[in-house]
């Protein structure tokens, strides 16, 4: 292996806000609220604010269950937002059991998250949590 | 000896005296950052694509990290980089006495802003190798029993003052050493080493507006202070720091100390005003603000702002134009929140949503004006996008709530 690192991964930790990172933040989507007492609506909340990181995902599924809503809130990094809000795009369209098989990795490969940030994609495993419990509210 | 004496007076009559022009190189050294165009540091593929016309850089409000020099510093070291390239303790030809002489100079400038004797100043290569060498002292203690104390002046994450007055009257009564850092304080409040009763003190040239990779220790001389040396060669420094001073550097460090000194009241003024206006300005359009540090004993360009229920890094990020600094995990290597805010009593989710605002010498009220009319708009965007905001809203209390483990 050459001696010789990219720029990039010696200067980490620094915060290199990849454009797709921002972008979530800048050009929202899917950021709110589904009516939570609703049936058809399954809320999902995992994270403490002691660690920094809370995230809320709530889907909307029809009769033949699909997923045909998906809103997020988050409070955690530019990463864990975007992570959340990227998710939300996914799942739209699937039925619950494609969702579940969405993995963090591959959200973390789409927003090109940083090795520092991995952290953010094991948030990701927070999400399949909150996506669990959106199902079983369900 | 005459010989000697004479460069000296001369070099203290030298102002950037042009020399003779130095030979046009064979090869050019090509300059990493181009002097054409203002090209951000940050690397090409983090930013949109370079566009045509000139590329604007963020606001710098992050002086507690490091500061721009001031083109007064730069003015003094010039000469030193282009011409006066003697080693300062070459002492058989003028390159090495004017050296030396500037050397010396440097030395009284700051040791004229800390009340000390400039025998009494050891050059180093920043305040965290001063600090080193104040902390070694500790083994080379001849009483087993003796003990040191170890305190920032003025802290770099909140802007806390500490009471090192009060603090060194105690440990001189004890017969302790009392050491401080005062990289943050030096030149920006008064420091006064014999009414503090300090005995050692790091300085840091590039917190105050002078180069980077220079400092000093203050080891007082009466009663004496011991310190073991870190580094040994060639004996320089009158054996407590070996190695070359490297003259350019420590003129800047003098030059910097000497403008703080006259500098220090007008900007402390100043600086205050501005601090004010961003905290009322703040704090009058956002709710949930908390200010961390005790508001009384603090340093006013240092403010340190928790933005309840909105986590600290992805307010960094949706401030794109403000080079700002946080206390919140995903902003430091170790993934953990600022020990500081920590020890002070912070709340965890608080710790984890603050961010540090720096105004120094050069900040503008413009300047000050576009942080604070930014930081309201992404705060209340970054509520909208917050589930604990919501929650809040809503009028859950958040301390009820049983949070998930990861």
């Amino acid at each position: 292996r050459s001696p010789r690192l990219p720029a990039r991964e010696l200067s980490a930790p620094a915060r290199l806000y990849h454009k797709k990172v921002v972008d979530h933040y800048e050009n929202p989507r899917n950021v709110g609220s589904l009516d939570k007492t609703s049936k058809n609506v399954g809320t999902g909340l995992v994270g403490a604010p002691a660690c920094g990181d809370v995230m809320k995902l709530q889907i909307q599924v029809d009769e033949k269950g699909k997923i045909v809503d998906a809103r997020f809130k988050t409070f955690g990094c530019g990463s864990a937002i975007a992570s959340s809000s990227l998710a939300t795009e996914w799942v739209k369209g699937k039925t619950v059991e494609e969702a579940l098989t969405i993995k963090n990795t591959d959200i973390a490969k789409e927003l090109c998250l940083p090795p520092v940030k991995l952290h953010c994609s094991r948030k990701e495993g927070m999400r399949n949590i909150s996506l669990n419990s959106s199902m079983e509210v369900y | 000896m005459l010989l000697r004496a004479a460069w000296r007076r001369a070099a203290v009559a030298v102002t950037a005296a042009p020399g003779p022009k130095p030979a046009a190189p064979t090869r050019g050294l090509r300059l990493r950052v181009g002097d054409r165009a203002p090209q951000s540091a940050v690397t090409a593929d983090t930013t949109s694509a370079p566009e045509a016309g000139p590329v604007l850089r963020p606001l710098y409000m992050d002086v507690q990290a490091t500061t721009p020099l001031d083109p007064r510093v730069l003015d003094a070291m010039l000469p030193y980089l282009i011409n006066y390239y003697g080693n300062p303790h070459s002492r058989t030809h003028a390159y090495g006495w004017e050296s030396e002489a500037a050397m010396e100079r440097a030395r009284q400038q700051v040791a004229s802003l800390i009340g000390a004797d400039p025998r009494e100043i050891i050059f180093t290569s920043g305040a965290t190798e001063s600090n080193n060498i104040a902390i070694k002292e500790l083994e080379a203690a001849i009483q087993p029993d003796t003990s040191l104390v170890s305190v920032m002046t003025v802290n770099n994450e909140i802007g806390v003052k500490q009471p090192i007055a009060e603090i060194g009257q105690i440990c001189s009564s004890r017969k302790v050493y009392f050491h401080t850092d005062a990289a943050q304080a030096v030149g920006k409040i008064p420091l006064n080493v014999n009414d503090m009763k300090i005995d050692l003190m790091s300085i840091s040239g590039h917190k105050i507006y002078g180069p980077k990779g220079v400092g000093a220790i203050y080891i007082r001389r009466r009663p004496r202070v011991r310190v073991e040396a870190l580094q040994s060669g060639g004996g320089q420094e009158r054996g407590m720091r070996s190695g070359t001073v490297p003259t350019p550097l420590v003129v800047g460090l003098g030059a910097a100390c000497e403008v703080a000194q006259q500098e220090m009241e007008y900007d402390h003024k100043r600086i205050s005003k501005l601090a004010e206006r961003l905290i009322q300005n703040i704090m009058k359009s956002l709710p949930d603000v908390v200010m961390n540090g005790d508001p009384e004993h603090h340093y006013p360009g240092c403010i340190n702002l928790s933005f309840a229920y909105v986590e600290g890094e992805s307010l960094l990020m949706a401030l794109k134009d403000v080079a700002l600094s946080s206390g919140s995990a995903c902003t430091s290597a170790s993934l953990e929140p600022s020990y500081v805010l920590r020890a002070i009593g912070t709340d965890e989710d608080l710790a984890h949503s603050s961010i540090r605002f720096g105004i120094g010498r050069f900040t503008t009220e413009e300047e000050v004006d576009y942080t604070v009319e930014k930081c309201i708009q992404h705060v209340k965007r970054l509520r909208e996008m917050s589930p604990l905001w919501e929650m809040v809203q809503d009028g859950i209390d958040l301390k009820s709530i049983k949070w998930t483990q990861h």
